[in-house]
């Protein structure tokens, strides 16, 4: 087999938030590692209870790695369609809640028993109290991000950063979250016993970040609007430029030609549609590198020189070697046949490749013909699809009878071919 | 035996009355339209106030898709046929897997989209050549044996004929004579893999439905 050079795919570690307990950092991490995800949780749950070195490990891993999964690339029309909510979206219940109350109380028994190892565990609390409530706020950045993903047409301004789109689950988490960090700040200043002291604390820790804030909020604000502004050009453009290539190149095209040849109107809409449908939807390689993009091709050009339809189904797929030529060339001839001698308006063509061969069975419910009563001079059945397929070690065979329509049937042994090859 | 009712429902205008017109030219006493709708509350709605046999249900619909009305409206009585100008594998099994009873193409002509109509009420799937592939490609290969039901994630190589002549563009009795088996027979494998589309925990199906955030 002539092997292509082999891609360079990296696989990238991202946080898997379709499987997300807290931040979808074990999830994403198992997956990227190949182990199960319970081991991986486990792991995290153990270094966290002794010595904290796992919740280090998780926020930074957190903090570092993508939102996942990456997103799939759909065909423009799918996209589309998805866009303006033509298509069913993700549903998200209450049914996840029941991880995030197992780790709230093993949380909760990991303090209780790290206080008794380490005796006067005071802080213990109040860390534990903040790391919840930082958690939480991240965990409303992922919901926002999302949302963005999700929709990306509107703005992106700091309200949408921080809320996404809003609703009571985002102010919640952000409540609780401040909420909880301002608690813990609170216990941890309450430690001298003084109500004044943990005043002052608490006061003081208030005016450093208000303080960060007014120097760097002017940096943030500035880059979000760029930001914006960027995306929004960008998605404008892509959008116009995408559309107006692909009506002017082809749909405008099309609708001249009808008005010029009336009589083809039929034949030319079945032409467009095909490409259209193709473009829009089917995300099915194009470049004839494949067995079943050159049998659609091939089915497109039928198409066409003779204006019937012709439907192809594909059940596998794989590369156009040398060696698998004959099979496409013959379900070509036998195509070519169908649609001139059928005297139907409609062809199938089923492809399916599997591991070991490739077949093809090209059909119409034409006219048919006696195999045996062939004319030795008609040479396009026998020479160009039996004689043709024998050659190469496969095997054609021809059922038809007068009235019943034909149906030719290829096979081909591919590993045999290959490895000669 | 009285007419199948029939509703209609996509958002594109000029098709709703492009297959109610072929609909009143090809099957006239036999199906019969009562009722049309143009996104998922509409058709909600109509399904509930007009309990029809059928409902051509369009694959792509403002509110949420297809499978959203089939969600919404529940399956009681009524039956479900997409029909869809996407070819997309996962919308298509996606469909199936909410409900619908078969799925064709919008190109199917007035007569084959009555006669799709009538099998659908009377409770056989539907299969066009194109659902067929798909649904050899989601079924084939190997798949991993533990904590997978059997039964459901695997057809029959009956089950599996059946489907290869069907995507190789055979009718019903076509493939009944092909096979020496009843039409009747044929019918009960089409059931049968319907069911196991809608019901099989196979990887590849759940995947293509998680993926696409389909389930």
């Amino acid at each position: 087999m002539t092997a292509s050079p082999p891609l360079i795919d990296v696989r990238r570690a991202y946080r898997d938030l379709s499987e997300q307990v807290v931040g979808g950092v074990a999830a994403g991490l198992a997956r990227h590692l190949g182990l199960p995800v319970l081991w991986v949780r486990v792991g995290f749950v153990l270094a966290a209870v002794f010595g904290g070195a796992g919740i280090a490990f998780y926020a930074a891993l957190w903090v570092m790695l993508p939102a996942g999964p990456p997103a799939v690339d759909l065909a423009p029309g799918l996209e589309s369609a998805s866009r303006s909510g033509l298509r069913p979206g993700r549903k998200r219940g209450l049914s996840d809640v029941g991880p995030v109350v197992a780790l709230g109380a093993l949380g909760i028994g990991a303090v209780l028993v790290a206080q008794v190892v380490f005796g006067q565990g005071w802080w213990l609390w109040p860390l534990a109290l903040g790391i919840v409530g930082v958690g939480l706020l991240w965990r409303q950045a992922d919901e926002a991000q999302r949302e963005r993903w999700l929709d990306a047409s509107g703005r992106v301004d700091l309200a949408r950063v921080v809320l996404g789109d809003g609703g009571w689950a985002s102010y919640a988490r952000i409540a609780a979250g401040l909420f909880l960090i301002f608690g813990s700040v609170l216990l941890f200043s309450l430690r001298g016993g003084s109500l004044s002291l943990a005043r002052d604390v608490t006061i003081a820790a208030l005016l450093g970040v208000v303080g960060i804030a007014i120097v760097v909020g002017p940096w943030i604000y500035r880059l979000t609007e760029e930001l914006a502004d960027e995306r929004a050009e960008r998605v404008r453009t892509q959008e116009r430029a995408d559309v107006a290539a692909h009506l002017h190149d082809s749909v405008l095209q099309t609708l001249a030609l009808i008005q010029k040849h009336p009589d083809q109107a039929a034949r030319l809409a079945r032409s467009q549609e095909r490409d259209l449908r193709s473009w829009l939807y089917a995300g099915e390689t194009a470049d004839e590198s494949t067995v079943a993009s050159v049998l659609r091709a091939t089915a497109a050009e039928v198409e066409d020189a003779y204006g019937i339809t012709v439907d192809v189904v594909a059940v596998g797929d794989c590369q156009l070697v040398e060696s698998l030529r004959p099979v496409v060339a013959a379900a070509r001839e036998a195509t070519t046949n169908a649609a001139k001698h059928a005297g139907v308006a409609r062809v199938d063509i089923y492809a399916e490749v599997t591991g070991d061969a490739v077949d093809v069975f090209v059909r119409d419910r034409g006219v048919g013909f006696d195999p045996d009563q062939t004319p030795e001079d008609r040479l396009g059945v026998r020479r160009s699809i039996v004689d043709r397929m024998q050659r190469h070690g496969g095997k054609a065979e021809i059922r038809s009878a007068p009235g019943e329509g034909t149906e030719v049937r290829l096979h081909l042994d591919r590993e045999r071919q290959e490895k000669e090859a | 035996m009285s007419a199948t009712r029939v509703v209609v429902v996509d958002d594109h205008a000029m098709f709703r009355r492009g297959v109610i017109a072929e609909l009143a030219a090809s099957g006239p006493g036999v199906v019969d339209v009562v009722g049309e709708a143009a996104d998922v509350d509409e058709a909600v709605a109509v399904v509930g106030a007009q309990k029809p046999d059928v409902v051509l249900l369009d694959v792509h619909l403002p509110g949420g898709g297809g499978a959203e009305v089939m969600r919404r409206a529940g399956q009681g009585d009524v039956r479900y046929l997409a029909l869809s100008v996407s070819d997309a594998a996962e919308d298509v099994i996606g469909t199936i897997r909410g409900g619908a009873r078969g799925y064709v193409t919008k190109t199917i002509t007035g007569n084959e989209l009555v006669d799709a109509i009538k099998r659908v009420s009377e409770g056989d799937a539907v299969f066009s050549p194109r659902l067929a592939g798909f649904v050899l490609d989601a079924f084939a290969g190997s798949i991993e044996v533990a904590a997978v039901d059997e039964d459901l994630d695997r057809l029959t190589e009956r089950e599996r004929e059946v489907m290869r002549l069907i995507a190789r563009g055979y009718s019903y009795k076509e493939v009944a004579k092909e096979l020496f088996i009843s039409i009747k027979t044929v019918e009960t494998h089409m059931s049968a893999v319907l069911r196991k589309l809608q019901l099989s925990s196979r990887h590849e199906l759940t995947r293509w439905a998680s993926d696409r955030r389909l389930l």
